[in-house]
């Protein structure tokens, strides 16, 4: 079959990215050709500042050489501009006249910077800052001239300034409104802001309207410069136009010389940049009779109003908005390869963005709507000595906007509670205080990334340091926490350390990091989300594997060792007893029923209800040690007796032999009920805890659940048994039982919240079930219920388990899942299932 | 010397999972696809020497279970970003039969 043609006309961020999308999922679709106006390949455009200011070199910021478009044959026309598209052939036209056709086409035009009109913005040294040649008349200039002034006070006239000033030059920002990046910062920080960049030198001339730019040197008065203005004088034009009567006969430079302002004061300027903003640059679609609104119009698929052409990136207008920052932009390629893959799923439905400025000791980050308003409530906290200025912006209890200044370190979990629309009701009171346990374990408790050492280790599984992370982020330009996975393996392990990666990736990245979407899909095997999976697999009553993976387009034959134990678990705890359980789909330890261990043994825990056992079962446990030369024997942290460095051939044998329930240490399921002795023996105890815990055990075992599930039961506050780290813990008081939960002793030690105080053992029972059943349900899978919790919000989970409908409801699901359930080792010991799971075979 | 060695049946190898043979050349793990293609990989994960044989099969690849690399099944060699390899070995089914070359 012959393939389709793909033509792209523009070659930056966005078109570039989306055929790197493209080629990964339908690498054999498309002849694809690239026209580029610029004469280079794709580079990082957000890195000209550090470029500009001398940090980084072009080199570093090549995101896609010449090589990279050859070896995906992809065939690339530089230093070309389309000038025509002949919508009717389906062919494009270049400005030299080269002629293609194509099937499909893509705009990734991107966008002009708008020049003010004042007169003599055509002058030579006024220049934008948009492109690398900008950039090189910059750095020229910076070498043989010295006076610069920046119109524009936003973010990129704030980087191009800071730049020229490192580059030695004398720097003015020029800016219409009152104070810098009003359209990012309330004046509170933009005060601040601009304290530190005029310590830095930088001068600025604020609520201030360019007139003109001339090529006559200033006269005197404000802001003349002490040494005069030493340009050329060469090659005389016409004179200026509005050249007023006692400057008749000045002398005129070839360049441009001053800018003056509408109050009539003027200023020296041998290079002007104009930083005013950008424009969608829709030009040839326009000419093309494409629908535009100052940007192309898209529908949330990409597609234009031409279904054959589709446009992404700075050039399009998405529900009335045009992005500039690049997290937007990537979202839109993912959507817009699915549909030019004519996968035909994923929805572009637009984003908030973030902005932070990327100026060397100068931390600034805004989100959303910090300016307030009616129905609005501000939390601040100011210290202008200190240089520090938090200000959250709430609607209805949730985050609707923040800045910072100062420290920023927050910004990336603002940046997510805000996107997540999250409620704020149990983080309120310390949400100025920033995220607590960004992981407490294995990285000496840092939670700042930016002050962390360069060779100090951030991920404690895989050993890689903040400057491996750095360095990979910068050189293979990775933008997303799943490219810095890929690519470095940080956080691919236990997870703990994601926080601070994510903070890293920040920092390094400024405004342009991409925050993991608040809707990520489950893996990279499909566009879909945990929750669009759950939900197709309840409506549409699917019952297998490959059901599932048919009926939602799974982009892999068999998933992965990521999804597949995720749609396992999701079908059967949405169809107990219907659907089937895959034991392919399931990690080893969950498949074998017992834990594996790193020289390939295995590791046995048989139950002791509420931790209570016999000296029947301690002697039977005794005999198998000995029968089967178990080499170790420990008690475990909740409460059980594990046996160490068993044969996988001989479990069978030992579950038969030791004729105890599973304990399930294996699986992500109900682990332990840890109970303290309580009422029966203990002076100080109030409630049977032990009984208590039994009684838990006993009805709720045997179930799977999103990921590990553990209990503690405590007779009295003094809580021995440490319910407060559980995923329920239910402490005794004199006048009945209190119930705790989503606490974790783990990765990320979190206290149990209270969620309600009962009186007896039944009520204890139907309020832990109920809330089980709900984390059963809704979790996604391999989250615990402390960052469930954390993300649907402690109300939430009150609202369904407090209600008596609710929590009955819930309670008779779980009872039903429940139902019948075999023990898997008996199954196994008497009734031979899954043999051949525990034989080798022999030569 | 190495001869064609008749091990089992292939349906006592399950779909998307794996046996292990114990040999004289030590443990191999055997795996089948979806598609019933089969293969034969030394037991061990080029990493940390993980058992291959106890992970989860997709594609044609199978994913370590002590550390999650990947080690595609026709090669033996490790998914980027890792890089290792393990011994592959020959096999083949006839009549339903499963013969590796050991």
């Amino acid at each position: 079959m012959q393939k389709m043609k793909l033509v792209m006309v523009g070659n930056g961020m966005a078109g570039v990215r989306t055929i790197e999308e493209l080629l990964k999922i339908a690498p054999d679709l498309y002849d694809i050709t690239v026209f580029g106006a610029e004469p280079h390949a794709n580079y990082n455009r957000i890195m000209l500042s550090p470029v500009l200011a001398g940090e980084q070199t072009l080199k570093d910021i090549m995101l896609n050489d010449v090589d990279w478009y050859e070896r995906n044959g992809i065939t690339l026309h530089l230093n070309r501009k389309i000038v025509k598209i002949d919508r009717t052939h389906r062919t494009i036209e270049a400005e030299d006249g080269t002629v293609e056709s194509y099937d499909r086409l893509l705009l990734a035009t991107g966008s002009n910077p708008v020049m003010l009109p004042v007169p003599g913005r055509e002058l030579p040294g006024v220049v934008s800052f948009r492109d690398i040649r900008d950039v090189d008349a910059m750095l020229a200039a910076s070498s043989s001239y010295r006076h610069a002034v920046v119109i524009g006070g936003g973010l990129l006239g704030l980087e191009a300034a800071n730049g020229l000033m490192q580059r030695g030059m004398d720097v003015t920002v020029v800016h219409l409104a009152p104070w810098l990046m009003e359209r990012q910062l309330d004046e509170t920080a933009a005060r601040m802001l601009q304290r530190s960049l005029e310590a830095k030198g930088l001068k600025f001339k604020l609520s201030t309207q360019t007139s003109e730019i001339s090529n006559l040197p200033p006269l005197q008065g404000e802001g003349r410069g002490g040494d005069g203005v030493d340009t050329e004088v060469k090659g005389l034009t016409h004179p200026h136009p509005s050249l007023p009567p006692e400057r008749e006969g000045a002398k005129q430079c070839g360049r441009v010389a001053a800018v003056r302002f509408k109050d009539g004061s003027e200023i020296p300027a041998d290079l002007v940049v104009m930083a005013v903003g950008i424009r969608p640059n829709s030009a040839l679609a326009e000419s093309a009779g494409i629908h535009c609104e100052r940007g192309i119009v898209v529908n949330d698929t990409m597609q234009t109003y031409d279904p054959r052409i589709y446009a992404i990136g700075e050039c399009v207008a998405h529900r009335g908005v045009s992005y500039g920052l690049v997290a937007p932009l990537f979202e839109m390629s993912k959507v817009c390869a699915n549909h030019l893959a004519l996968m035909g799923i994923g929805r572009y439905t637009g984003s908030t963005v973030s902005t932070k400025l990327k100026v060397t000791g100068i931390d600034l980050f805004s989100a959303g709507n910090f300016s307030g308003g009616e129905g609005t409530e501000e939390i601040v906290m100011s210290d202008a000595a200190g240089g520090v200025y938090k200000k959250l912006v709430l609607r209805d209890n949730k985050l609707e906007g923040a800045v910072l200044y100062g420290n920023t370190t927050d910004g990336a979990w603002y940046f997510q509670l805000l996107r997540e629309k999250r409620c704020l009701g149990d983080i309120r009171q310390h949400l100025l205080t920033g995220q607590p346990n960004l992981g407490t374990g294995g990285h000496q408790g840092q939670t700042h990334a930016a002050a962390m050492p360069e060779d100090m280790e951030v991920c404690g599984c895989n050993g890689i340091t903040k400057g491996m992370i750095v360095t990979a982020i910068k050189a293979k330009g990775l933008f997303t926490i799943e490219d810095v996975r890929k690519h470095t393996k940080a956080s691919g392990s236990c997870g703990s350390c994601t926080g601070l990666v994510e903070q890293i990736l920040a920092s390094t990245l400024g405004g342009d990091y991409s925050a993991t979407p608040a809707a990520k899909p489950m893996c990279g095997c499909t566009e879909h989300t945990h929750e669009e999976v759950r939900a197709a697999i309840r409506e549409h009553k699917l019952l297998t594997i490959p059901d599932a993976m048919k009926f939602m387009d799974w982009r892999t034959p068999n998933g992965c060792a990521g999804c597949r134990p995720a749609l396992n678990y999701y079908l059967i705890s949405t169809w107990p007893h219907e659907a089937q359980d895959d034991p392919q789909s399931r990690l080893i330890n969950e498949r074998a029923h017992a834990n594996i261990q790193k020289d390939g043994t295995f590791s046995v825990v048989p139950r002791m209800w509420g931790g209570v056992t016999n000296p029947a079962e301690l002697r039977r446990i005794a005999d198998v040690a000995d029968k089967y030369a178990v080499p170790m024997i420990r008690v475990t942290g909740g409460q059980r007796i594990d046996l160490f460095g068993v044969k996988k051939e001989d479990l069978p044998s030992i579950w038969a032999d030791l004729d105890m329930p599973s304990g399930h240490a294996y699986g992500k399921a109900l682990r332990t009920v840890k109970t303290c002795v309580g009422s029966e023996f203990c002076r100080f105890g109030t409630q049977d805890s032990t009984g208590m815990g039994i009684a838990l055990e006993k009805a709720f075992w045997n179930v799977w659940t999103p990921h590990k599930f553990k209990l503690a039961v405590s007779g009295c506050p003094r809580n021995c048994a440490e319910a407060a780290i559980k995923d329920v813990g239910v402490i005794g008081v004199d006048s009945g039982w209190e119930i705790h939960v989503a606490g974790n002793g783990g990765i990320k030690t979190e206290v149990a919240q209270f969620l309600v105080k009962v009186k007896t053992a039944e009520e204890v029972l139907e309020y832990t079930g109920a809330f089980l059943q709900l984390y059963r349900e809704e979790a996604r899978y391999l989250d615990r219920t402390v960052h469930w919790v954390q993300r649907v919000g402690l109300e939430y989970v009150k609202s369904k388990v407090l209600d008596e409908g609710c929590r009955k409801a819930l309670y008779r699901r779980l009872l039903f899942a429940l139902q019948g359930n075999k023990d898997p080792w008996a199954a196994r010991a008497v009734e031979g299932v899954e043999k051949h799971e525990f034989e080798a075979l022999t030569v | 010397m190495t001869d064609w060695t008749k091990i089992c049946a292939l349906e006592e190898i399950p779909r998307l999972g794996s046996r292990v043979l114990e040999s004289a050349k030590g443990r191999i793990a055997l795996f089948r696809t979806e598609t019933d293609e089969l293969f034969a990989l030394q037991d061990r994960c080029p990493h940390k020497g993980g058992h291959l044989s106890q992970g989860i099969v997709c594609g044609s690849h199978v994913t370590c279970p002590m550390h999650g690399w990947n080690i595609a099944l026709q090669e033996g060699r490790a998914l980027a970003p890792d890089v290792g390899e393990t011994a592959i070995y020959q096999v083949r089914v006839e009549n339903g039969a499963v013969f590796v070359l050991i």
